[in-house]
């Protein structure tokens, strides 16, 4: 039974990513979860120049699931080599995908120009983070034109493969993702946090995150997620690391069956924390030997279609 | 796990030292020694704490005056004002099977989480020699505390105003050559944590540190609080670490990051 992925000619031992934003400031965190079984990494989102970010409170969990403004800190992809570095060296067989944002056009070109001479394996272009919206405006991810623009732009600047993050809050999805298919993206990551949202303590009568508002993932960002993902999969050719929400095994397959190759696995780690990984990929393994799958790739878009064969479906019964 | 903050009303303020003050909260958080809270300050900051005395009733934080967010602290939170409090996290101290005396030594604002395991220790029977270290006499906090459990008390000053002058480590080193202890731990400065850590695995006496990195989600989330080269979390493996683990850390003593994950030496 195969659970490994072709991705953009990049092989992933197995379909799990770490998400954009979740452990991975440093290096030797990202290395980290691939010795717990995650199958590739994304870094954190780095722009040119060292950012703070916003005060804490910045990372919040509520019944629905997870809301952060953690206001894109990083140290920038000037100073970050080392990282970059750290984590090739001790994880040569897991793909490295850096991720990269910016105010403008301009910058993104500079980031991607050093990225060039980082040992990373995949550019995921930042579009559509909508915790900075005071400071840099609406994301590139809102507009069709400017994903179009700043995805064509990066594209002449660097030979790595490119995956498109793209925003669930949008009308419509579909035609962003066709504008970064036309304009040379490899790839498209569905989804960022959708909202803003906000929580309010009620004894202290102020709204809790620093920042006031702030992205909202896991749990209440699922079925939406789900939704992007099966839209872009109808819209594109390209292939889709889906994210949002992915906690269980059951999720993953969702995802996969709605069009996404690989599955970004951020939320996931606040509940079962290392083991995320693992628990993720065996219950897709148990999945297939159930239903008689031997390729994960036979489950992506699986959940496009219309009259169901039943005499493939519960082919190993337990 | 993960937690909201929860307003608890600030009962009473010690002023313990020159720049730190107990935070005395009504709520029995039911933390573990070793472990922290991050204390909400509503519109300016977020920061991680210690646990340090607490019981049935109470649970009281010693907070120095460090920075921006502590200044205000001192400056604008009355008694019956409130605090948001996100905990507990993180990982605890561990007393050995069948241990009869123990050294804690906290330095500075390190002395609470020393005084918390303190209480655990004496409730379990064991022995508990504090060695309290601050800069003169008047920095040293909690030696009434830590004396009404029954600990003996020796205090270290650098300008020797009280007790020994000079380092607290040179007060271990002393009491290491004349008893038999079954455990060392420390929170303080991080080179004295290095010395200390030191000494417990030359003399192979179980050991352990509790170290600070910049935190911002304090569950193990962000990634904002790894160490070099494990990539483990002080919120989450941590703050509480074995000695001789944590001296396989190359930063151990000698970098941390910022808020931007920009390494800054010690
Ligand atoms: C696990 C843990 C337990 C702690 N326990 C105590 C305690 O019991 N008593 C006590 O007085 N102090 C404790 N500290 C230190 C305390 O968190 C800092 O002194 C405080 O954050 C300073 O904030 P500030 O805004 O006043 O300072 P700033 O002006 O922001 O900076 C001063 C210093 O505080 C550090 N700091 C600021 N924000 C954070 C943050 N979010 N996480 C970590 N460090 C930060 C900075 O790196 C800098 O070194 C602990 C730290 C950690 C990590
Ligand atoms: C604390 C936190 C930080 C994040 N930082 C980034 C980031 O820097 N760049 C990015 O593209 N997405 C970032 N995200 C979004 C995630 O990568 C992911 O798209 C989203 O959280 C949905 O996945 P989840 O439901 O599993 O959390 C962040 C999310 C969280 C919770
Ligand atoms: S503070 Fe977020 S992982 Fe430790």
């Amino acid at each position: 039974m195969n659970v490994s992925v072709d991705f953009c000619g990049l092989k992933f031992p197995n379909p799990t990513v770490v998400a954009s934003g979740y452990l991975g400031v440093t290096g030797a965190s990202l290395a980290r979860c691939v010795e717990h079984g995650s199958g590739g990494v994304t870094s954190k989102t780095l722009f040119l120049e060292p950012r703070k970010g916003h005060p804490n409170p910045t990372v919040l969990t509520f019944q629905g699931g997870v809301i952060n403004a953690v206001g894109l800190s990083g140290e920038g992809v000037k100073n970050a080599k080392h990282e970059f570095e750290v984590y090739a060296d001790r994880c040569p067989d897991n793909p490295m995908i850096a991720s990269i944002g910016g105010a403008t056009i301009e910058e993104l070109i500079e980031c991607a120009e050093i990225m060039n001479e980082y040992p990373i394996d995949m550019l995921e272009l930042n579009f559509s983070c909508p915790n900075v919206h005071d400071e840099m405006g609406r994301p590139f991810a809102c507009d069709p034109q400017m994903t179009a623009d700043a995805t064509a732009a990066i594209r002449k600047v660097t030979k790595k493969p490119i995956s498109v993050k793209l925003s669930p809050n949008v009308a419509n999805i579909g035609v962003i993702a066709k504008q970064a298919e036309a304009n040379g993206a490899d790839a498209l990551t569905v989804v960022n946090t959708m909202g803003p949202g906000m929580l309010i303590d009620i004894d202290m009568r102020r709204p809790i995150l620093s920042n006031k508002v702030g992205g909202v993932s896991g749990h209440a960002l699922k079925p939406i997620a789900l939704r992007c993902v099966y839209e872009c999969y109808q819209n594109v050719k390209i292939p889709i690391i889906a994210t949002g929400g992915i906690i269980q095994a059951k999720d993953a397959i969702e995802m996969l069956m709605a069009g996404g190759s690989l599955l970004g696995i951020g939320s996931a780690l606040i509940y079962y924390d290392m083991a995320a990984f693992d628990k993720i990929t065996d219950g897709i393994r148990d999945f297939m030997k159930k239903e008689g799958i031997n390729d994960i790739e036979e489950l992506v878009g699986m959940a496009h279609g219309d009259m169901i064969d039943h005499s493939k479906l519960d082919q190993n019964p337990d | 796990m993960a937690y909201l903050p929860v307003a608890l009303k600030v009962e009473e303020i010690r002023q313990d030292s020159p720049n730190l003050k107990t935070y005395v909260f009504k709520r029995n958080l039911r933390a573990k020694p070793g472990q922290f809270v991050m204390v909400w300050v509503p519109g300016v900051d977020e920061v991680p704490m210690s646990i340090g005395w607490q019981d049935e009733e109470e649970v009281h934080i010693g907070i120095a005056d460090a920075g921006d967010c502590t200044h205000l602290l001192h400056e604008k939170i009355k008694v019956g004002d409130k605090l948001g409090i996100r905990g507990p996290y993180g990982s605890v101290f561990n007393l050995p099977e069948g241990a009869k005396k123990i050294v804690v030594i906290g330095g500075g604002y390190g002395t609470p989480p020393m005084l918390s395991l303190a209480q655990d220790a004496t409730a379990k029977g064991i022995e508990v020699i504090a060695i309290i270290g601050a800069r003169s006499k008047d920095y040293i906090i909690y030696e009434d505390w830590f004396k009404k459990l029954g600990c003996e008390v020796k205090l270290s000053t650098d300008d020797g105003s009280a007790g020994h002058k000079g380092y607290s480590t040179e007060v271990l080193e002393k009491v290491l050559e004349e008893e038999k202890i079954d455990g060392i731990y420390t929170c303080g400065p991080e080179l004295m944590m290095v010395n200390v850590a030191k000494q417990g695995v030359a003399k192979d006496i179980y050991t352990e540190v509790s170290l600070e990195r910049y935190m911002k989600c304090g569950f193990g989330a962000c990634g904002q609080c790894c160490m070099d080269n494990t990539g483990i979390r002080i919120c989450k493996e941590g703050p509480v670490l074995e000695a001789k683990y944590a001296l396989e850390h190359p930063e151990f003593g000698k970098y941390t990051r910022g808020p931007e994950g920009i390494i800054e030496e010690m």
